[in-house]
């Protein structure tokens, strides 16, 4: 890790409106190097995309931004990433905390093996978010209506989590994400398991959660992609080969690289 | 080198593939053949055990008793049911020669006929019997009675068709006469050892079982299920945990006498615990399950899938309610099914339990954790090495009761495991 003076809240090369600002970050597992020198910032009430072929190291970097890469021992993260300018690599950052600010959605929808509620319910539960059970009540039914799914569950939601559909699985783990009221999602290929009538929705929704979120979506879809997000990052070995407007990737990319990849090249 | 490949079709139908398949079916119609025998095997074994035990054990549980006349008022030199009542009753029937009006009874009623025979006619706890009829009902002492009484093991033995040919003799003499009744031998589920077989009870036995196994699992449950999430979840990887791991694993495989010399050395040398006690019986036992415990509930743990784990993580559960709140409840099952298995072997344990003096003769049932007491596997052992034959009969029921107790144990175990069993 780039040694950073503890208490430094901002660097150089960054202005402060971006949400997240990542410099020069390395990520190593053992002694492979999986992320190569990525930069990039991300902004609120934007959709950013990262898109590029199997292996790029695109969901291994989505994993450096709220610390999900502290569960796999042989991980090492090098470089500088800030949320609102300050270091989430900082050994004073609260882990627990960081990741009720920057919620998660996974590529296999993961639903608790409890009921619709407590999986709501679970994350506003263990940090507090709610003083009584009618507060509860209320952040379950903002957050599964935020997720679309309030209508189809609201009858049944002492049923299983696991007994729902695959689409509706994901909105639910959507809903829980936004149950803790986070300020990023990071959404990790979230429609690859699902069918198009599945996804569309997850895209629609993708589309109204914008407003209050900044999200990043990882996506093997180059379609989904130019439908869902405003700005594109173009990952290929590693590598942050391009980062811009997304319509400005789609039609008028700069490298070779990109153009092949978007036009099916290779990937 | 121009190598093609025969572009010529498969030939299902020729003779070779017609005998490949045959050969096919025969393997696996072998294969089903020697599971099913060796399923009817093992069944036959079971039913063999379980209708030598019922119906060698079933006699155990009954008790032959034989009539006794006894005239109190004439005996007692007219003692009222006042005198024998009321707060002073028990001084009152203990002061009473009891033990004497019963031979003096014996004697008038049956003298020439157990003179001849030379034999018992009753047990010893037949005066202790009286005593408890006359505290029921204290009006007997003004009356002249026949109380049916607990009748000689030898005599008990007999009826039940498995005696010697001199107390058979005896026996059926009595039958004719209608002096020999047989009624539920309560005295053998609430008494403890005793060198009298027609005395000898098994609650004594069964009490120590249960707070050895209380003690047990006590220990071995929250210590073998807490070592199993540490080395699961927390503990690096490295050469330490490796090494942690092997030797779980040895220690569950070390034979039990070897627990039992570990438990006199260590419990009872070095910290001075009472001997023969529940307690460090239950420490003892504890020793071996844990191991076992650790390995069932690593696995368990183990078998979580990790994306509920990331899940969790995800919206920002610590480590700890990760642990708590998820890998625990769900690998639970797992770790029941584990520890039902270690407890069933700690209840069928004997060699190290002999070892920390258990084996002792215990004519009372604990009434702590630090008396001395003994426990079921162990009153079976020393009942089958009892001289008397009346014995046999007892270490039949006492198996029987053993076998109640583990199947119990286990269908508590099983309904918990399927209540907390997760429907995916």
């Amino acid at each position: 890790m780039v040694e950073q003076k503890s208490g430094s809240n901002t660097i150089e090369n960054s202005d402060s409106t971006h949400k997240i600002t990542a410099r020069n970050v390395n990520v190593f597992y053992d002694a492979k190097q999986a992320i190569n020198d990525v930069s990039i910032d991300v902004d609120m009430e934007n959709v950013t995309a990262f898109i590029g072929p199997s292996g790029c190291g695109k969901s291994t970097f989505l994993r450096t931004i709220n610390r999900m890469n502290d569960t796999i021992p042989s991980a090492r993260v090098e470089g500088d990433i800030r949320l609102d300018g300050q270091n989430i690599y900082d050994p004073a950052m609260d882990v627990v905390q960081l990741r009720a600010r920057v919620g998660m959605v996974f590529q296999k929808p993961n639903p608790f093996p409890k009921s619709i509620y407590d999986n709501v319910a679970y994350g506003p539960k263990i940090h507090g978010l709610a003083a009584n059970k009618g507060e509860l009540d209320i952040i379950v039914e903002r957050s599964l209506q935020r997720a679309g799914l309030w209508g189809e569950v609201k009858d049944r939601l002492s049923d299983s989590g696991t007994a729902l559909s695959g689409g509706q699985q994901q909105r639910l783990c959507i809903a829980r994400a936004i149950a803790v009221d986070p300020e990023v999602i990071l959404m990790d290929e979230p429609c690859s398991a699902l069918d198009p009538i599945a996804t569309a929705k997850i895209e629609e929704l993708i589309h109204e959660l914008r407003g209050k979120y900044a999200i990043i979506i990882v996506t093997h879809n180059m379609q989904q992609a130019a439908r869902v997000s405003q700005r594109t990052a173009f990952f290929h070995l590693g590598t942050l080969v391009e980062f811009g407007e997304t319509s400005n990737i789609f039609t008028n990319p700069q490298e070779t690289r990109t153009q092949d990849y978007i036009t099916g090249r290779y990937g | 080198m121009n190598n093609t490949i025969d572009p010529t079709p498969t030939d299902w139908n020729s003779p070779e593939m017609q005998k490949r398949i045959a050969k096919r079916y025969a393997s696996e119609k072998r294969f089903k053949l020697m599971g099913l025998s060796a399923v009817i095997m093992s069944t036959a074994f079971l039913i063999f055990l379980l209708i030598t035990m019922l119906g060698n054990g079933f006699s155990g549980f009954q008790q032959t008793n034989a009539k006794l006349e006894i005239d109190f008022p004439s005996m007692t030199g007219g003692a009222s049911a006042q005198s024998i009542s009321g707060d002073g009753a028990d001084a009152a029937i203990r002061s009473m020669d009891i033990a004497g009006i019963v031979a003096i009874a014996v004697d008038n009623q049956y003298g020439d006929l157990a003179k001849d025979m030379d034999q018992t006619l009753f047990s010893s706890g037949a005066d202790r019997r009286v005593a408890a009829m006359l505290k029921a009902d204290p009006s007997l002492v003004e009356q002249k009675v026949v109380l049916e009484l607990p009748a000689d093991a030898a005599i008990d033995t007999a009826y039940k068709g498995d005696g010697l040919k001199k107390a058979e003799e005896l026996t059926q003499i009595l039958d004719e006469k209608g002096l020999l009744t047989t009624e539920f031998n309560l005295s053998f589920l609430t008494g403890s050892d005793a060198s009298d077989p027609a005395e000898a009870g098994i609650w004594g036995a069964f009490k120590g079982s249960l707070m050895t196994m209380v003690i047990t699992i006590l220990l071995a449950f929250p210590v073998g299920v807490l070592s199993a999430l540490y080395l699961e979840e927390y503990a690096p990887k490295n050469r330490w945990t490796d090494l942690i791991e092997v030797s779980i694993n040895n220690l569950a495989a070390v034979p039990s006498i070897i627990f039992g010399l570990l438990g006199l050395v260590v419990f009872l040398s070095w910290f001075n615990m009472p001997r023969s006690s529940a307690l460090v019986g239950g420490l003892t036992l504890a020793l071996m399950t844990m191991p076992i415990i650790v390995i069932a509930g690593r696995n368990a743990v183990k078998s979580v899938p990790p994306s509920i784990r990331e899940a969790a993580l995800g919206v920002g559960a610590s480590p700890v309610q990760v642990v708590f709140h998820h890998v625990l409840p769900l690998a639970l099952p797992g770790i029941l099914t584990g520890t039902i298995i270690g407890m069933a072997r700690a209840l069928g344990e004997t060699a190290p339990l002999l070892l920390i003096g258990m084996r002792a003769f215990v004519p009372a049932a604990p009434s702590g954790f630090s008396e001395p007491s003994t426990v079921l596997p162990v009153q079976i052992y020393l009942w089958s090495d009892e001289v008397s034959r009346a014995f046999v009969e007892k270490t039949s029921a006492a198996i029987i009761i053993l076998l109640l107790f583990l199947m119990t144990m286990n269908a508590v175990a099983i309904y918990l495991r399927n209540r907390f069993e997760t429907r995916w």
